[in-house]
């Protein structure tokens, strides 16, 4: 096949990365509370814009992507016309940035799942500068410009992660997680013996259309991710397609036959967040994965974030309301290390520990530390009486269903 | 314990990067397994830095 077919491919799979942007974001949305409900959606806007820019500003550069779009010529007399197209510009290192730059924008949206109902907008964004501009561009480049190797008798094997289950999923889900400690949970979700109250989702049917549209997403992040960053070839997308469907098929069932057995009945929202930890843990391994992997790997997945996201509400007190936690830190982490499980091979698993390590020993830290050192500055949560009366009133000044009349005990004075 | 877990977390990254730059060998391996006991020991210390702030706060 020649250049352009595959490049015009990769170009239509990077269009379809907006809708896992979109699913995601419906998700949050449908899983916080109805009164925060406008506040996500704007935060979600505002969050990739943020991302979006930083990373065209900075990321880029620390990535060590070509200077392409990323760089200070884009402004120089030459003109766009003169730069973006400028000799040697390969197109698949043009598929590569434009990639790169939405990829940044879905993982910046995944703390927000974490925070629901308590994070200040302002706080959000410059969260969002951290991740774009820091710790995603690092370790995206410790990842797809083969840094992280582990010698094998005469040769390296590099750290596998085609689609981004440790870039994307793993280091937002890290903030994530840093976030919602920074935050505290919410009022009410706690007793004072430490028993967790269920706080339910507002809207299933966006989180359910949500897992859909994330599915789109994801197969066009995935293929685009194996054709540029593994070498996959075009008439091989088929196969990363299929095994990001059968991953995500897998994991949703799982979930919905554990919940099933434990809780008597199959739960909507973990089912929902079976399928998103099916379609993330296929990320790393969608290039190299034989179909009925991929179905043991979604299994193991959506078996795996209902025992994640119970554990984390109930022993480790961890307040995260979409279970992003569960879905992008954990299930990610196991996408990265099932690489290594079943590719029959000593030295790729010892490269997945080593990205693995440096996830835990690198990006996590950096991740806290930073978050930890705005919050002392600028406060990320917002006070009492604006998480009484919600987001969308406290920030925004009007609520996401002004004709309804919902909860109302919830907006009385306390 | 919380800044000692993440003290323990980087170090733990610290052997591993040390083990792939300086040596050759089964050696790697073995430090590289061990770099990760230690960061899982830091995690332990960072959550658990985490539960008695949290449980204050409920």
């Amino acid at each position: 096949m020649n250049v352009e077919f595959s490049y015009a491919l990769c170009l239509g799979f990077i269009l379809l990365v907006p809708f896992a942007m979109a699913g995601l974001s419906l998700i949050n949305v449908g899983l916080g509370r109805s009164r925060s409900a406008a506040h996500f959606m704007t935060a979600s806007l505002c969050i990739l814009s943020t991302a979006f820019l930083v990373y065209f500003a900075g990321g880029y550069r620390l990535q060590g992507e070509p200077s392409i779009v990323g760089s200070i010529e884009f402004f120089s007399k030459q003109g766009i016309a003169g730069t973006f197209f400028q000799e040697g510009s390969l197109p698949r290192e043009l598929a590569g940035e434009l990639l790169a730059i939405l990829s940044v924008g879905l993982a910046a949206l995944i703390p927000l799942g974490a925070a629901a109902d308590r994070w200040r907008l302002r706080s959000a964004l410059i969260s969002a500068i951290i991740l774009s501009g820091a710790t995603y561009p690092l370790f995206a480049r410790m990842t797809w410009h083969g840094r992280i190797t582990v010698p094998q008798s005469v040769s390296f094997v590099s750290f596998l992660d085609a689609g981004g289950s440790g870039v994307i999923n793993v280091t937002g889900g890290f903030a994530a997680l840093c976030i919602a400690w920074l935050l505290g949970p919410r009022h009410g979700k706690y007793s004072q013996n430490g028993m967790p109250a269920a706080i339910p989702a507002h809207n299933a049917v966006f989180v359910l259309f949500g897992c859909m549209l994330a599915w789109v997403g994801w197969m066009g992040l995935n293929a685009a991710g194996a054709m540029l960053y593994t070498g996959t070839r075009p008439e091989q997308s088929v196969l990363v397609i299929l095994n990001t469907t059968f991953s995500a098929a897998a994991a949703a069932l799982a979930a919905a036959a554990v919940t099933r057995i434990r809780y008597r009945r199959p739960d909507a929202s973990l089912i929902a967040n079976g399928w998103m930890a099916g379609l993330v843990a296929s990320s790393a391994g969608c290039a190299t994965f034989k179909p009925v992997i991929a179905v043991l790997v979604g299994l193991i997945a959506g078996a795996l974030v209902v025992f994640s996201v119970e554990w984390f509400e109930l022993h480790l007190k961890v307040d995260d309301p979409c279970g992003s936690v569960s879905v992008h830190a954990v299930c990610g982490l196991w996408g990265l290390l099932a690489v290594g499980v079943f590719a029959g091979n000593g030295g790729q698993f010892m490269a997945q520990l080593v990205g693995i390590a440096t996830l835990f020993g690198l990006i996590f830290p950096m991740t806290y530390g930073l978050n930890w050192l705005l919050n002392r500055f600028i406060p990320y949560r917002v006070s009492s009486d604006g998480e009484h009366q919600g987001l969308d009133l406290h920030e925004l000044g009007a609520d996401a269903y002004p004709e309804f009349v919902v909860h109302s005990d919830e907006f009385m004075q306390r | 314990m919380k800044l000692g877990g993440f003290l323990l977390l980087l170090s733990g990254g610290g052997i591993v990067f040390a083990a792939l730059s300086l040596l050759h060998g089964r050696a790697v391996t073995a430090f590289i397994l061990a770099g990760l006991a230690v960061e899982m020991l830091g995690l332990v210390l960072v959550f658990r830095a985490h539960l008695p702030a949290i449980e204050d706060n409920g």
